[in-house]
């Protein structure tokens, strides 16, 4: 074993090896800077090379991409606030923060740092445990894994904000939407309304880019600065490597927890992110500042995600079985490259794994390095007017958003979405507890039929379920006594939140919290039509959800001043009553727009009118600027649209005649 | 049905040669040229999947043999279990040679069952290739048994099979062991075969099948470690149309053997039928390769001859075991055949297997 880890480690080394090996570090940190793409549209991207190039440095290069994704997503993580991929959305929640404080490049260093931490140390963990992780990862059956999916849930204690009913009713809100589509044990279509789009339910780029990139578009655009207004960026380049060396347990556990996460198959990776980050809002004593730019809520996830990618490539070598999105379309290069996943990984083919493990580990280190080397320079975007910023972020949003099934449903569903987040964002709802409850609820569902088929209730007398459930049960309690959001750190029951005293102020919160009973209510209903199997999941979730809501509206409407179930950033945000600020949905209108064009002249049509309209009226740029700034961008599109072999989204334009690509 | 189809590489290699020689493809291929342009080929699925790597492995080989050697690229369409990809191929595809698509049997078997979300029309197309593949199904030696002659022990055990979904292509397996009289609890839900063989390897199923490369790549070592029984494979189609051995895997017998040791006779009957019609459309003619509505002849034939002309590419030879298993993609009348095989059903079968579903399994096509 010890020959073949070296013999391994000598053949990557090769000039041409790592050189294929850099290829894929910076196909991957470009992808990964565009926010909503990931390593799908990165390996997409690579696999028209592979065709006829050697094991070696084919699985280097696709290995260097998928490493660095998680890496170089943190750059819109923490200047824009928008995650850079599913991986790093727990990463927004204190890097933006930061970022808005001029401590950009502070969060950024200790987020490579984490991000490299973690990679290798998947890797190590990965050479270790390959030859043994067989039997491990078989002791996870349906009844594990539906724990486990519990464990997950869990995490919605800490991240329930202010109020807990609301935490709880965003959360149902998340399981609900993750119902949408196909039911698992039945197969019925559930909470389709006819729409042909619902049948394979919302994707999760969509959920992510609807309700944490729109509804920090559309905040940042009211008020017409720069991200960082007002403060110099400062050198925080070794801070952030201090503040890492001063966390390196923190880092240490994070990393080890993603690792298991990815290599257990079936819990998906978009979860990891958010068990780091509730883990070190749990554990963290000392002066926590979470929620409002405490760096050891970047340390955390950075840590995980990357960690999560070693053990995501377990399950993917042993079984082929895929663990997340991009470790399919890895797979699918390893078939075509004529390796075949299974038992030999270990076996025959160790030097293979071994290269792989090999350059997981180079990757991580190269992939931080070159980020660590741009952080400086790239913070500076947030020193620019964000309305010059802004075309670009809504254009690339809906490019990504609509790699989810290339069409304009997927922009209408984004707009949808981005409604709901603003309107969330604007009442403290917390956007984490519903995306914790969306990324868990098909495998919640599912787990729990399949374990109850294979086992009946005696499931719940297995070993690994009563350590899981014990876990679980001491998450949610340390997690109800450190409770976060989006404003910062907060005491339960804390009474005391700015607030105004009148029940017509109150009135718009009221009414968005009647809609959330209202959106349950449908659920409900369309829950009554299917099978017991079918429906009895959503049907149970959205009573529980009702019933938050019973709690809810008697404190939003009769709740004394100040009560902590209140919240309305329109009335008590602190740009109220400032100058210049702009209307909350006029970032939204804009996006509106460039959806309605596209549903009229195709995407690509609809961005070319888009850019130069949005830059002259809005940004008021001036022509030349106007100009170069479209051309620049129209460019950019094309040529990763060209690259990843895509049309657009069509219109009606299209429907009526023949156009060439890119307006096909 | 005069021709042979079964699927052996000499056979169809043969076949082709035959169709080249009266003039299907031959003199045609002079006329179309593709110089400078670039063929779209639809993959109703998203990237990584089977059908991506199939479509991802031939494109350049079909790039190299169509004549004026255009690009094609592979256009990922997923969405609706495929049908959103297919959907648009139908609406969009002109019948210039220049938009192809790739179906599975995912696309096949909501056009069979009557899915409401199917808008196309399989019977307007033109097929350019087939590409079969096939299965084995295994057991636990737990069970009793030792070998395939063992199978009518399994009659009165309980068995339970991790599966894909009733409508899925694990609705093959089902249809099948309701055949056979085996008292099978389907569990649902699972993501790919290569999950449901995680169940079984966790000993939550206790029966499952792998298509063949996964077999001989995950399930062969199994067996070889006690730990797994092979019982039968799903076999394939003779030039009658009769189930016969899978030539990969020449020492277990096929489906209808199995029957056979089972029950004592060959299977006939509306049940039979109805297995017959969505096996085939999961299996022999699982992949196929098709031309819009009112594509000319001579650009389906130079489509087909460079389908036949890359199988002699040196590096079609080398990974098309890796990529296809151990069977031969087919042109010509063989793939005529399979396709009609497998896109056809007798509207009393669909009725009969869509009530069987929705009373058995919950399950309500059409809504």
């Amino acid at each position: 074993m010890l020959d073949t880890l070296m013999s391994s480690l000598a053949a990557l080394l090769s000039f041409q090896h790592l050189f294929y090996m850099l290829i894929g570090v910076s196909v991957g940190l470009v992808i990964g800077v565009i926010p909503g793409l990931g390593g799908i549209a990165g390996l997409s991207l690579l696999m028209p090379f592979l065709y006829g190039m050697d094991e070696i440095s084919a699985l280097a290069m696709l290995i260097g991409l998928v490493a660095v994704i998680p890496t170089s997503d943190t750059f819109s993580s923490v200047l824009m606030g928008i995650p850079g991929s599913s991986a790093s959305q727990a990463t927004v929640l204190d890097g933006f923060p930061l970022a808005r404080q001029g401590q950009a490049a502070r969060a950024l260093s200790a987020a490579f740092i984490s991000s490299m931490f973690g990679g290798v140390f998947g890797a190590v963990v990965l050479t270790g445990f390959v030859v043994v992780a067989r039997p491990l990862i078989l002791s996870f059956g349906s009844a594990e894994l539906f724990m486990l999916a519990l464990f997950g849930l869990s995490m919605v204690a800490v991240l329930a904000g202010r109020s807990l009913a609301k935490g709880l009713a965003a959360c149902v809100i998340g399981l609900l939407i993750g119902s949408i589509g196909g039911a698992p044990a039945t197969g019925e279509f559930r909470m389709i309304f006819g729409f042909t789009y619902l049948y394979d339910g919302i994707p999760l780029v969509i959920i992510g880019l609807g309700f944490f990139a729109i509804p920090e578009i559309a905040d940042l655009l009211r008020k017409n600065s720069a991200i960082a207004s007002g403060f110099a960026l400062g050198a925080g380049w070794f801070q952030g490597f201090r503040d890492w060396r001063a966390n390196i347990w923190l880092s240490i556990r994070c990393s080890g927890v993603g690792c298991m996460i990815g290599a257990i198959p079936g819990l998906g990776g978009s979860v990891v992110d958010w068990i780091a980050y509730g883990h070190a809002v749990q554990t963290t004593k000392k002066d926590p500042n979470f929620g409002k730019g405490d760096i050891r809520g970047v340390i955390a996830p950075e840590s995980a995600n990357n960690a999560m990618q070693g053990g995501a490539l377990l399950p993917t070598m042993l079984f082929g079985i895929p663990g997340s999105g991009a470790m399919a379309v890895f797979l699918g290069g390893m078939v075509l490259l004529g390796i075949e996943p299974g038992p030999s990984m270990v076996g025959a083919n160790l030097s293979i794994t071994y290269s792989v493990i090999w350059s997981l580990a180079l990757a991580n280190v190269f992939g931080a390095g070159i980020c660590l080397l741009l952080a400086l320079p790239i913070s500076k975007l947030t020193q620019i007017p964000f309305q010059r910023l802004a075309p670009f972020m809504i254009v690339l949003i809906c490019f990504a958003a609509f790699q989810a099934t290339r069409s304009l449903a997927d922009l209408v569903a984004l707009l949808v979405l981005g409604v709901l987040g603003v309107a969330m964002k604007r009442f403290g709802w917390p956007r984490p507890a519903l995306l914790i409850g969306y990324v868990l609820s098909m495998q919640s569902e599912t787990y729990f039929y399949q374990a109850l088929q294979f086992n009946g209730w005696s499931f719940l007398g297995r070993p690994g379920v009563i350590i899981i459930a014990v876990m679980t049960l001491a998450s949610i309690w340390l997690g109800l006594r450190n409770r976060v959001d989006e404003y910062g750190h907060l005491a339960p029951r804390d009474d005391n939140a700015p607030d105004k005293p009148s029940l017509r102020a109150h009135l718009p919160q009221v009414v968005f919290a009647l809609l959330i009973a209202g959106l349950m209510v449908v659920a409900l209903t369309d829950a009554l039509r299917h099978d017991f199997l079918g429906q009895v999941f959503p049907l149970s979730v959205a009573i529980i959800g009702l019933g938050m809501m019973a709690i809810l509206l008697p404190q939003l409407v009769w709740g004394k001043t100040g009560h902590h179930s209140h919240f309305d950033a329109e009335l008590t945000g602190e740009h109220v009553g400032q100058a210049g600020i702009g209307s909350l949905w006029g970032g939204l209108g804009w996006i509106a727009g460039l959806v309605g064009l596209t549903a009229l002249i195709g995407f690509y049509g609809a961005v070319l009118v888009f850019f130069p309209l949005f830059l002259l009226v809005r940004a008021r740029a001036g022509l030349l600027a106007t100009v170069l700034m479209t051309a620049g961008a129209a460019g950019f599109i094309l040529l990763l649209a060209w690259s990843l072999s895509l049309n657009f989204p069509r219109g009606m334009l299209q429907e009526a005649m023949r156009l060439p690509w890119p307006f096909r | 049905m005069t021709n042979t189809y079964t699927l052996s590489r000499r056979a169809a290699m043969g076949l082709a040669a035959g169709a080249m020689a009266l003039g299907l493809a031959g003199p045609a291929a002079a006329e179309v040229d593709f110089s400078g342009q670039t063929i779209e080929w639809i993959i109703p699925f998203s990237a990584g999947g089977g059908s991506d790597v199939w479509a991802r492995f031939n494109a350049p080989l079909l790039s190299r043999y169509l004549p004026g050697n255009p690009t094609v690229i592979v256009v990922n369409e997923p969405g609706g279990g495929s049908t959103r990809g297919a959907n648009t191929f139908a609406a969009r595809a002109q019948p210039d040679g220049l938009m192809i698509l790739g179906t599975s049997g995912s696309t096949q078997f909501p056009y069979l069952l009557g899915d409401p979300r199917v808008q196309y029309e399989y019977q307007d197309w033109r097929i350019a290739m087939a590409s079969p593949t096939g299965g084995v199904v295994y057991t636990t030696p737990t069970l009793g048994l030792t070998g395939p002659q063992d199978i009518a022990m399994l009659r009165d055990v309980e068995l339970i099979y991790a599966s894909q979904g009733a409508t899925s292509l694990d609705l093959v397996p089902l249809l099948g062991f309701r055949l056979m009289g085996f008292n099978v609890q389907h569990v649902f839900g699972f993501r790919g075969r290569g999950d449901g063989r995680l169940a079984f390897e966790r000993g939550e199923a206790n029966i499952d099948y792998q298509t063949s490369s996964a077999y001989i790549s995950s399930v062969v070592p199994m067996v070889e470690a006690g730990q797994a029984v092979p019982l039968f494979s799903w076999g394939v189609l003779d030039a009658e149309g009769n189930v016969v051995r899978d030539p990969t895997f020449p020492d277990l017998p096929s489906f209808v053997e199995a029957y056979e040791t089972l029950t004592g006779a060959a299977p006939s009957g509306p049940d039979f039928d109805a297995y017959m019609a969505f096996f085939t459309a999961g299996f022999p003619a699982q992949k196929m390769v098709f031309l819009p509505a009112g594509t000319p002849d001579d650009i389906v034939a130079v489509y087909q001859a460079a389908f036949e002309a890359m199988k002699a590419d040196p590096e079609y030879v080398a990974n098309a075991t890796e990529i296809l298993g151990t069977y031969e993609q087919v042109t010509g009348e063989l793939a005529q055949t399979l396709f009609e095989l497998g896109t056809t059903i007798a509207p009393e079968l669909r009725t009969q297997v869509a009530g069987m579903l929705a009373a058995d399994y919950g399950v309500r096509l059409g809504e």
